[in-house]
């Protein structure tokens, strides 16, 4: 089964490197499109981040070769190269230029660099992703997707109805004691997960994609960059009575 | 001093560290530091474009470290590299971030209170990460700069509500990977030549004629994707609506303008420079099936902004229609599509941000941006509006604005590679476009609500009381801001051939088919 | 042709930019100072009418006045040029601007309209573009302007602001904005692409005929796609805007719809004909005959539909409708003395035209009536006003001594010089049919007796509306005892 050229061989024995990196940027993915878990998705990021790293480690690895790091005491040939004008007394410390045979027993250093760069960059998405769960955890009082999207669509059916104009729609009183109500326990206070469920309770989007997708969200028009309490709205003008009442 | 190129990163970049330092001991600071590092920033790229267009080789570069151009292939610094499409671009991006900077005193007061050291400083660090992408010349390099962007763009929009943050966490994700198979290309690219810079690597395509080797081909297609993702391509763009939508007012305004369009800049760079014309066009099957994955992307972008009855979240469709419009262009393969594409970028820049700074208006003076909201709004707030329609009309495509010249561009392109399905859309869109902004139009100007009956008591009575009609106008601050955007999209849509003049010298470089035939 | 010799002035954008200060002045005196702002209007009117009939001497001799305004692609320059056809569409709007700012101000105010200010600003927008259409000197000059209209007239359409103002407003800019960027945009950048690499400044005078090289299909597109593509021409199908915009105030109706719009319209779509495919492409297109048959059609059809209106004002419109028809005809005739028919029929039909709706907005204002039934006596009540219609009326039908006749004259000549002897046929039908809707009118007003005819506080319109239809039912004379000038203007002998 593993002989040459076959297909176990291609991908088990030659490009395992590869086969292992695939395999890793998949659970991550994986792990990000189908775990409920905010926590579960941003591990699922780094396992996906990191099979990118894995990659790109493994390509400058060479057979036999040693660590990139120029010590003049492994060198065979350190005697006969020579030597920085200003280094007489510790040797020959300054970065020399290799002849070709002595290139391959260093493995490339380029994608150790990179990778360096690329492990920070993911220790910093990494570090802002989780602040943001916590935030989410501190307004919604979950970090669950499902639970999350329930909350944020009851929140965005109530208040994208009314709230947001600047005169109260007609339609039922009942919407517009709840705008009042919702009024005033906005934002910060978020403990409200518990809403009136006056928004029928949507099933569990199961399987959702790692979005909360645009299309569930996609009626609600929230207000929420009024977090400028109502009370402020009405220091300006006076409140929005229905129409007939309006002077002119 | 000579090196304007480098200047354009350090301003901003001093400036955020500045504001995060000092920031603890006055709030007041920030703004004039922001203000001052745009300025600067500004101001080098100006000279920057200047010296690019007057050098023999029309372009300016700039080694960090120090390290010659002279090992193969192209050295083994990083470049910064500023041809004459870069420097257009970091010119749009540092004059779009010095507008909104100007614009966002008001806004960050009102809605992170507090919190404007760390709001300024990640401002400016976007600046300086978008402006990077415009400049550099290494393959690694962007994708650092990229994450730079991307993470502060993070932060710039977690800072809001908590809506906004959790909106922010989708975007995270697809952010992540978009960024993260772009990395991954990267790496196979440096697998195959040996060189991360840009004009190296496709100096080692063309010496060694890789354009059917399976591992080219497929850092083409991880690196495009990854840039697809980032840019909001549709169906990538889920993360695009509630983000911009959501965000604090000034985020939005410098986040939408630019990073979507730099996004595509991207795709320009690598299409042209990276893997060059020979490869992308003629060796990979992405000419014959993109534009027809764009005319999907623009309809459904143009209907799904049909459906929205809210300001922001209609203009964040309308962007994801722009990104079709422009990847199309760049996908039919001629000399005007390309054209059209990149005068796209720099025009679709402006009139976005016309649009957003005046959305940021309305929301700060009428506290919502519903449809529902906005009667009587020419009357109250004439000079805002004047701004926002002048970006709506250049959205339509009117002349002189800027969107007209861009369109005309795009059309005469899709004409050129007889690609009609690309011409429909554009039409179609256009057309959609036009009812988006005049049915607008109609909920500020008439006195008729969304059902057809007439409110008020007619003879143009809106329904209003005398305080909702009465001349309030946005504070300065934002209204000067929003004025220069609608001039900047007048203004670049007059002198538009000289800006043409400069894509065209950029693009002589690369051989496009121009498609002319005449008798 | 001889080269016309080309004199460098600066009057034609003094004529274009004349209504924008206007409006600045406008807006600055705003409702508190409505008198004032009254003033600026007929200031800024006057003076435009003033520099387009300067130029009339200097186009008489022979010679073209061109004013470059800016180089808006490498090749392609925004240019205004004043020649013969175009001096005569500047000349008639210009002076009727000046007739229809009375008649608005005697109308608004005598409703007591609202948003006067609002009003007057965007008329003067809108006459600005009608003078960029008017001097164009090339295609995409024109198209500028001809969007530049569509947008400032739409407040104008808009203007009651209620459900009917909605849909209204829809229609007109829905067919207006839809045809023009859907179908000429394309147009435009096919010529600019295809002929001459790119280089081609789709010039009227340098690039006649130029669109002959392409290939027959191709051409015929190419006209339809101008001339459906410039809907303002009201050609069927796309013609609905035109009664939809009749929700418009009367002097909007009037001036815009009778004289700015629609002929702008019909004067881009003979600019196409004669100036870009030029007469000798256009006889000798294969399908060319289509066009002349949409025309007919479009002035058969729209004169029976008018025949069926009781509405005075649609009724009217639908006769704009028929009457844009002859001025397509005649460009589509592609003969000397046919496309000067059509220009000539520009000028002719806009004062009888606009005259009739004088009398349609005065008999509103005075009476509030709006249907053609209820204007049985009021003839005896309101004589100046229902005898210049009758004025207005005769000129449209076509009768010597007014204006019409001319046009009608050349337009049958041009036909007869093309042998289409059928065009005549649809001439006389057409004109028999404009009897039949037009005529009634006056017959009712005069010698029909009313249920109210005790009713005496009927009286004629306040004098603001009453004096500019009196003049302009005069022009439809003067007209007519002009027309040698008018024919030297057009490029014809008298």
């Amino acid at each position: 089964m593993f002989e040459e050229g076959s297909i176990f061989n291609q991908l088990l024995v030659e490009r395992l490197n590869y086969f292992i990196y695939v395999v890793l940027l998949l659970i991550g993915l994986w792990a990000m499109i189908a775990k409920n878990n905010l926590i579960k998705k941003l591990i699922g990021m780094s396992v996906f981040q990191t099979a990118i790293i894995l990659f790109y480690v493994s390509i400058g690895v060479k057979d036999g070769a040693t660590i990139p790091i120029y010590l003049p005491e492994h060198d065979p040939h350190a005697s006969h190269l020579p030597l920085e004008s200003n280094a007489s007394e510790v040797g020959a410390h300054g970065p020399q230029v290799l002849e070709a045979s002595l290139v391959s027993s260093y493995t490339n250093p380029l994608p150790h660099v990179l990778m360096l760069t690329a492990i920070v960059v993911g220790v910093a998405t990494l570090g802002l992703a989780l602040s943001v769960c916590l935030r989410i955890y501190r307004g919604y009082g979950t970090v669950e997707e499902d639970e999350l999207l329930e909350k944020l669509e009851q929140m965005d059916g109530q208040t994208g109805g009314g709230r947001g104009r600047r005169r109260p729609r007609k339609r039922s009183p009942r919407r517009n004691t709840q705008e009042s109500n919702q009024s005033r326990k906005v934002t910060s206070a978020e403990k409200s997960g518990s809403q009136k469920p006056n928004s029928s309770r949507r099933p569990n989007p199961k399987n959702a994609k790692p979005k909360p997708s645009g299309e569930s969200l996609n009626k609600s028009e929230t207000k929420d960059e009024n977090r400028p309490k109502p009370v402020r709205k009405r220091r300006k003008s006076p409140p929005r009575k229905p129409r007939e009442d309006s002077s002119q | 001093m000579t090196d304007h190129i480098i200047w354009i990163l350090l301003f901003p970049l001093f400036g955020a560290v500045l504001c995060a330092l000092s920031g603890g001991l006055s709030k007041k600071i920030c703004y004039p530091v922001s203000i001052f590092s745009m300025l600067g920033s500004v101001w080098a790229s100006v000279c920057t474009l200047i010296q690019a267009i007057e050098s023999p080789v029309h372009e300016v570069s700039y080694i960090l470290g120090g390290w010659s151009l002279d090992l193969y292939p192209r050295g083994v610094g990083i470049e910064f590299r500023a041809d004459l499409l870069g420097a257009l671009i970091a010119l749009v991006v540092t004059g779009v971030g010095l507008i909104v900077s100007l614009y966002s005193k008001v806004p960050v007061q009102r809605e992170t209170p507090g919190k404007e050291p760390m709001y300024y400083a990640l401002f400016l660090l976007q600046i300086t990460g978008l402006a990077g992408i415009a400049l550099t010349g290494d393959a690694f390099n962007l994708y650092v700069l990229i994450e730079v962007a991307a993470l502060t763009g993070y932060g710039l929009i977690a800072l809001g509500t908590n809506r906004a943050a959790a909106a922010t966490f989708n975007y995270i994700i697809l952010g992540t990977i978009g960024a993260s198979l772009y990395l991954l290309g990267v790496g196979y690219l440096y697998l195959k030549t040996g060189t991360l810079n840009m004009v190296g690597i496709r100096e080692v395509i063309e010496s060694q004629a890789l354009y059917d080797s399976p591992s080219m081909q497929v850092a083409f297609v991880l690196v495009l994707l990854g840039i697809l993702i980032k840019m909001a391509f549709f169906p990538f763009h889920a993360w695009l609506p509630n983000a911009y939508c959501h965000a604090p007012t000034t985020t939005s305004c410098l986040l939408a303008p630019l990073v979507t369009k730099v996004m595509i800049y991207v795709m320009i760079r690598m299409v042209l420079t990276v893997f060059g014309v020979e490869f992308s066009f003629e060796s990979t099957w992405w000419t014959e099936v993109l534009p027809w994955l764009v005319v999907v992307a623009i309809v459904c972008a143009a209907v799904m902004a049909l459906a929205q009855r809210d300001i922001k979240k209609m203009l964040a469709y309308l962007i994801v229609a722009e990104v079709g419009y422009m990847v199309g262009g760049v996908w039919i393969y001629n000399y005007y599509g390309l054209i059209g594409s990149i005068f796209h970028v720099i025009s679709d820049a402006c009139m976005t941000l016309c649009l957003f700074l005046g959305a940021g208006i309305i929301l700060e003076k009428c506290k919502t941006t519903h449809f529902d909201g906005l009667r009587g709004l020419f009357a109250k707030m004439p000079l805002t509006m004047i701004g926002f329609f002048v970006g709506g009309f250049s959205i339509i495509g009117l002349p002189p604005t800027c969107g007209f010249f861009s369109k005309w561009y795009l059309i005469t392109g899709g004409m050129v590679s007889e690609r009609w399905e690309y011409m429909i859309t554009l039409m179609f869109s256009t057309m959609v476009m036009v009812v988006l902004f005049f049915r607008l139009i109609e909920r500020i100007h008439l006195a008729v609500d969304e059902s057809g009956k007439n409110l008020g008591k007619g003879h143009g009575d809106l329904g209003l009381n005398a305080d909702q009609t009465r001349f309030d106008e946005a504070p300065l601050s934002m209204l000067i801001p929003l004025l220069l955007a609608a001039s900047i999209v007048i203004i670049v849509g007059i002198y538009n051939q000289e800006v043409v003049n400069q894509i065209e010298v950029f693009l002589r470089a690369y051989d496009l088919p121009t498609g002319v035939n005449y008798q | 042709m001889s080269e016309p010799i080309i004199v460098e002035d600066i009057r034609p954008l003094l004529a274009l930019l004349a209504p924008w200060v206007g409006m600045i002045g406008i807006i600055w005196a705003g409702e508190k100072r409505a008198n004032l702002r009254e003033l600026f209007t007929f200031g800024a009117a006057s003076f435009q009418a003033a520099v387009v009939l300067s130029l009339v001497p200097l186009i008489l001799s022979g010679a073209v006045v061109e004013f470059h305004i800016w180089q808006i692609f490498s090749y392609v320059p925004m240019l205004l040029r004043v020649d013969g056809p175009g001096l005569l569409f500047a000349c008639v709007a210009s002076i009727l601007w000046i007739a229809t700012t009375l008649y608005a101000v005697g109308y608004m105010r005598g409703l007591h309209e609202h948003a006067q200010t609002r009003f007057y600003s965007f008329f003067a927008l809108s006459l600005s573009a009608t003078m960029g259409v008017a001097f164009s000197a090339n295609l995409l000059t024109i198209y500028f302007f001809y969007e530049m209209l569509s947008v400032s007239t739409f407040p104008l359409v808009t203007h009651m602001q209620d459900k009917e103002a909605r849909t209204g407003g829809r229609t007109y800019l829905g067919y207006l904005l839809f045809t023009s960027l859907c179908l000429l945009l394309p147009a435009l950048s096919w010529c600019y692409v295809w002929l001459d690499g790119g280089h081609l400044t789709m010039d009227f005078i340098a690039d006649v005929g130029k669109v002959g090289h392409f290939g027959e299909t191709t051409q015929i597109v190419l006209l339809f796609l101008f001339t459906f593509g410039f809907a303002k021409a009201g050609l069927m199908p796309a013609h609905s805007w035109l009664p939809g915009a009749m929700v418009a105030p009367t002097p909007v109706s009037a001036l815009l719809h009778a004289v700015a719009v629609v002929k702008v319209g019909v004067f881009c779509v003979y600019r196409v004909y004669a100036d870009v495919f030029g007469p000798e492409v256009l006889a000798n297109m294969s399908g060319e005959e289509w066009t002349m048959i949409v025309a007919s059609a479009t002035i058969l059809i729209s004169s029976l539909i008018a025949l069926s209106q009781d509405n005075l004002k649609r009724r009217l419109a639908f006769s704009t409708i028929g009457q844009l028809g002859y001025v397509v005809l005649g460009a589509a005739l592609a003969t000397d003395r046919g496309q000067g028919g059509a220009v000539l029929h520009i000028a002719m039909h806009a004062c009888g035209k606009i005259t009739l709706f004088f009398c349609a907005g005065a008999i509103f204002v005075a009476t509030g009536k709006k249907y053609v039934s209820e204007l049985r006596g009021l003839g005896r009540k309101m004589p100046l006003t229902m005898g210049a219609f009758m004025i207005g009326a005769l000129s449209v039908i076509g009768l010597p001594p007014l204006g019409g006749f001319i046009s009608k004259w050349y337009l049958a000549l041009g036909a007869l010089d093309r042998d289409a002897t059928w065009v005549v046929v649809v001439l006389l039908i057409s004109s028999l049919l404009n009897v039949f809707y037009l005529l009634p009118v006056a017959v009712t007003a005069f010698f029909r007796t009313s249920e109210t005819e005790k009713d005496t506080t009927i009286k004629e319109a306040p004098w603001p509306c009453v004096v500019p239809l009196l003049l302009t039912a005069l022009g439809c004379f003067f007209l007519f005892f002009w027309s040698d000038v008018l024919l030297q203007m057009v490029g014809l002998q008298p």
